[in-house]
């Protein structure tokens, strides 16, 4: 029976109908799918506000402010956001109207943005600082994008912690001593570490090696990299790691264990900190990162805007004018706690949690010993890679109990094969020799 | 009549596999080869480098150590677990098909969603310390880098949850699918309950576990969603460093050659299996 | 009925049959009571183990962020909140993303058993050459971490105008999905005699209709479970679909990458909110899935 099952002609038959079927389905698929971006005719693709509230709150802003286009904000993490941009520009086919990041997501792009310098020209009277709009340029001479906003990182206090203070510091003016004793304290006090650090898989804990603990142990980051100065502070910091909570490996901000009480005392991000105090901010004072030897190292944190080649340029620079005044960029801190680029006059109605990142902010920014780092210059999509080693160094040295001097010595090899592909000039603060590859030291 | 089948049927098969093996050539054929290249290719030709740099990055043994201590201790107890709920929901208990309902419901959870569950049990504020602190017994940090043993179990017993429904449904859908003759044959001759889950059961289920073995364990490759929603970094696997290099790391060249290792291991298995699930094939026909 | 509980019955016969004496009986009883008891008792703790992650995810995703925030942690919803479900709820995208995730499910769901169902019957039925190759062919597709794959495809789906459309995730799952649905399928139109099929043609039948008719009943379980698998998966993918389309996202691709960065009560929510249409779904396939259960058809 069954060899004259399924002979030839039904099979045809069956072939053809499975065929059309298949061919039926994409075409009712094609048809129709629902725009989940609010249907905007221009679309903003961005790393920045990808948490549900924030984002709904600087979509607000856009409606607010921006009249003349209707814009979909669409936010996303930096790595698809990458990826996204790059496969639209390489398949000569861009649906997105212009880019938002931080200063490390866009320089990755580089060659997928329009050169703006001609718009950086008509907003050269708003009173952007000259280091951002250096920063721009990603070591050329073009601007790849123009300044957003911008933030760094402070050390958020829990005022029950204040009692375990060593007598005689002043908790605007920390040293890294005292920070360390102070954590030692608590720890010894209350049973349990009182300090966090956000080293969890999305934690920005690389900022702190890169802009504050080694900057401010070696008064550089790379030409330092192997310095006795740098072995100490290493050796501080896994001191430091021993006195804080070892769940930290798990925190991707300070905000939410803030939040629980499960941490008192961490430095993170000033958009990563702004939810603790936001029940409770009565309870809570936000200082600046501890003094070293060289100074109070700090990073510059710079989110700005571009526009991918093929886009809609003139319809990317209303956009971006718009964002650009005073009136929105004090909106975008008083609602999503990033600082104005521009120059605007910062108000006394901010809600509680901002304000008091602003007052640290500023004492940071003022403070007479200030050291800035800026984000590294140039390394384009090495960024990452770059990170990885002072991440990998945090690993062996602190979780492995590695001895300093051997693991700096193999990550500095690392780390010259990294710069070396890329050949880039040393960023601040290490001294800028502009044509010199930077070399590990 | 099997040989009748054998040598004049040949066409009627390729006609019904064509249309799948078209699909999957165009759609994946590309992007395959050129995932695949992208391993071995740089922009300066054919190098080693990318794999160099994949073998000297500290997280990539521990991310194969990791991943095939978890595949391999993991998927026993899975199968050991799937087979006693099968075998509950068969002696047929009050309420069985509501039971059954339960016991898929994981399929439905995203591996996110799972691994933020059961990070709210595990962490050092969760669910489990709560019960603990209720109890008077204290907290226990589950999932510090510091204690490999219980961030091993945590991620265990996540996973456990997590995709056992899936082979439970496997085996389900087999079962409806075989005679109560047998079972009943054997009852006749006074076998007792085990020597037929031995002799009737589970030769009838073999094809059911194996495609549940098969794809159980390359899915089983695939993911790290849980693994990283409880530990970060603490305690890589393989998939979860493709993506690392992919995304944090930009460099999609490292990412490929850890997807070569990846689907190097996944094939392997997979051969391994195919060889037994022919055997069965023709013990059961 | 267990076969354990008749062969308990059976064997007890016997000895009730000559001449009824109640109180000898009831030892086989008891024995009977305390095994449905024990049974259920195991189903009870297998439940419990498979539930409580489920309830704790709904208790989370209602409670106001505050009490997430205690310790101890309340295992009962004593601060009930729609605070965070209704803030996710309204942000935008999510309803558009739903439609977008319920028309690639079910796209996929079809495309996928249009392709696949065939196939899997060809394993079941031919012995044909390049047997296990083919199936080797279908797991290799699979073995490939998708985040490799998805750069490349979304090139190809730009450069032919597919990309950022619901058809593009659609094919991309149908993919994916494959493998699953040929396997399980292949098993299960193993399971199915072939005589059940051959005696159809003889009564007549067309191959298809034989098919149709005969065989696609009884593949009916297994066929409910692919289709459980294939939309559960298109359902919670994620890395694909994220970078394959931009403005015309599915729900997961819309709202998963943007949790994880949200405070951990909108995690809840949204996870939440994922759980419910998939477990929607399984409770429909789980009468096919269960279709044959207790019948006596062969």
């Amino acid at each position: 029976m069954s060899d004259s099952f399924f002979s030839q002609p039904f099979s045809r038959r069956t072939a053809l109908k499975i065929g059309l079927g298949a061919a039926a389905a994409p075409i009712l698929a094609s048809c129709s799918g629902a725009s989940t971006s609010g249907g905007g005719d221009f679309t903003f693709l961005s790393t920045q506000f990808t948490p549900v509230e924030e984002k709904q709150r600087f979509e607000k802003i856009l409606a607010d402010h921006v009249k003349d286009v209707r814009v979909s904000y669409n936010s996303m993490a930096v790595g698809d956001f990458t990826t996204q941009v790059k496969t639209q520009v390489s398949a000569g086919k861009v649906g997105i109207g212009m880019v938002g990041g931080l200063h490390g997501d866009l320089a990755p792009l580089a060659e997928n943005l329009e050169d703006v310098s001609d718009l950086a020209g008509e907003l050269s009277g708003a009173g952007i600082p000259k280091e951002l709009w250096d920063l721009t340029k990603l070591g050329g001479t073009k601007n790849a994008y123009i300044p957003w906003m911008q933030a760094t990182y402070v050390v958020g206090v829990n005022k029950a912690a204040l009692e375990h203070l060593p007598s005689g510091a002043d908790v605007n003016n920390l040293t890294y001593d005292q920070y360390l004793d102070w954590a030692i304290a608590g720890r010894k006090a209350t049973g349990k570490p009182i300090l966090g650090f956000p080293a969890g898989a999305k934690g920005l804990y690389h900022r702190w090696f890169q802009g504050f603990l080694l900057p401010s142990f070696t008064g550089g980051l790379i030409t330092t990299f192997t310095s006795s100065e740098a072995v100490e502070a290493w050796t501080y910091m896994a001191e430091l790691w021993k006195n804080m909570n070892p769940a930290s490996t798990n925190y991707d901000n300070l905000q939410e264990p803030m939040a629980r009480g499960e941490v008192l005392v961490g430095w993170d991000h000033v958009a990563r900190l702004v939810d603790a105090p936001k029940d409770k901010p009565d309870d809570w004072v936000m200082v600046p990162a501890p003094i070293g030897p060289k100074g109070l190292g700090y990073m510059l944190v710079v989110a700005g805007y571009g526009v991918p080649k093929g886009a809609d340029k003139k319809k990317a620079a209303t956009v971006i004018k718009a964002l650009s005044k005073p009136d929105t960029q004090l909106e975008v801190l008083r609602q999503n706690a990033f600082f104005p680029v521009v120059e605007a006059t910062v108000p006394d109605d901010l809600p509680p949690a901002v304000k008091l990142e602003s007052t640290a902010v500023k004492a940071t920014q003022g403070a007479s010993k200030a050291l800035i780092s800026l984000p590294p210059v140039g390394l384009g999509a090495k960024d990452g890679e770059v990170s990885q080693v002072f991440k990998d160094c945090f690993t062996q040295i602190c979780k492995e109990g590695a001895a300093p001097t051997k693991v700096l010595g193999a990550q500095a090899k690392n780390l010259q094969r990294i710069l070396d592909e890329v050949k880039v000039p040393c960023w601040a603060p290490d001294p800028v020799t502009a044509g010199e590859t930077c070399t590990v030291g | 009549m099997a040989r009748a089948r054998r040598t004049r049927a040949v066409p009627p098969a390729y006609l019904l596999i064509a249309p799948s093996v078209v699909f999957m050539a165009l759609l994946l054929g590309w992007p395959m080869v050129s995932g695949i290249l992208q391993a071995f290719v740089g922009p300066d030709g054919v190098t080693g480098a990318y794999l160099q740099r994949m073998n000297s990055d500290p997280a990539f043994w521990s991310a194969v150590r990791n991943t095939l201590l978890l595949i391999v201790v993991l998927l026993p107890l899975q199968f050991l677990f799937a087979l006693v709920m099968a075998f509950l929901l068969q002696a047929r208990p009050k309420g069985h098909a509501l039971y059954f309902y339960l016991w898929a419901i994981p399929l439905a959870v995203s591996d996110l969603a799972a691994g933020l569950v059961w990070l709210s049990i595990f962490t050092d504020r969760g669910y489990l310390n709560s019960v603990l602190e209720t109890l008077g017994l204290g907290s226990v940090s589950w999932l510090s880098y510091e204690n490999y043993g219980s961030m091993f179990v945590a991620i265990l017993i996540a996973e456990l949850w997590r995709a056992t429904s899936l082979v439970l449904v496997i085996v389900i859908s087999g079962m409806q699918g075989i005679p109560k003759d047998y079972d009943e044959a054997a009852n006749v001759f006074g076998a007792s309950y085990l020597q037929r889950l031995r002799h009737v059961w589970l030769p009838l289920l073999k094809p059911s576990l194996q495609v549940a073995l098969i794809l159980r364990t390359i899915l089983a490759f695939q993911t790290f969603a849980v693994a990283q929603a409880l530990t970060g970094q603490d305690f890589p696997v393989l998939v979860g460093e493709t993506y690392r290099w992919y995304t944090a790391l930009q460099n999609p060249h490292v990412a490929s050659a850890i997807a070569m290792v990846v689907m190097a291991v996944s094939m392997v298995t997979a051969v391994i299996y195919l060889k037994t699930l022919r055997d069965s094939t023709k013990g059961a026909s | 009925m267990t076969s354990a509980e008749t062969s308990a019955e059976t064997s007890a016969r016997p000895a009730a049959v000559p001449r009824p004496q109640p109180a000898v009986d009831t030892a086989p009883l008891r024995a009977l009571r305390r095994r449905r008891a024990l049974l259920q008792v195991a189903c009870w703790v297998v439940t419990a183990f498979m539930v409580v992650p489920v309830y704790l995810i709904a208790l989370a995703a209602f409670s106001s962020r505050s009490a997430l925030n205690e310790f101890p942690l309340r295992f009962l919803p004593t601060s009930f909140s729609t605070e965070t479900m209704s803030t996710f709820l309204s942000s935008t995208g999510v309803l558009a993303g739903l439609i977008n995730s319920i028309m690639v499910g079910l796209l996929t769901l079809v495309v996928s058993f249009l392709i696949g169902v065939p196939a899997g019957y060809a394993i079941a039925r031919f012995a044909f050459r390049g047997h296990d190759q083919y199936q080797l062919f279908l797991l290799f597709t699979r073995a490939l971490p998708i985040v490799v794959l998805s750069v490349p495809l979304a090139q190809l789906f730009l450069s032919t105008g597919v990309y950022d459309t619901p058809l593009a995730v659609t094919l991309l799952h149908s993919a994916l999905a494959l493998p699953t649905t040929i396997l399980l399928t292949s098993a299960v139109f193993l399971a199915v005699p072939v005589d059940a099929e051959e005696a159809a043609r003889i009564f007549g039948c067309t191959p298809v209709g034989a098919f149709t008719r005969v065989v696609l009943p009884l593949a009916l379980p297994g066929i409910a479970a692919a289709s459980i698998f294939t939309f559960v998966m298109s359902w919670n993918e994620v890395l694909g679909a994220t970078i394959l389309t931009l403005n015309q996202r599915t729900l997961p691709a819309q709202v998963l990458s943007s949790l994880s960065d949200s405070p951990l009560a909108f995690r809840f929510a949204g996870g939440f909110f994922l759980i419910i249409p998939a477990i929607v779904f399984i409770a429909v396939m789980r009468r096919y899935l269960l279709n044959m259960w207790g019948t006596t058809i062969r």
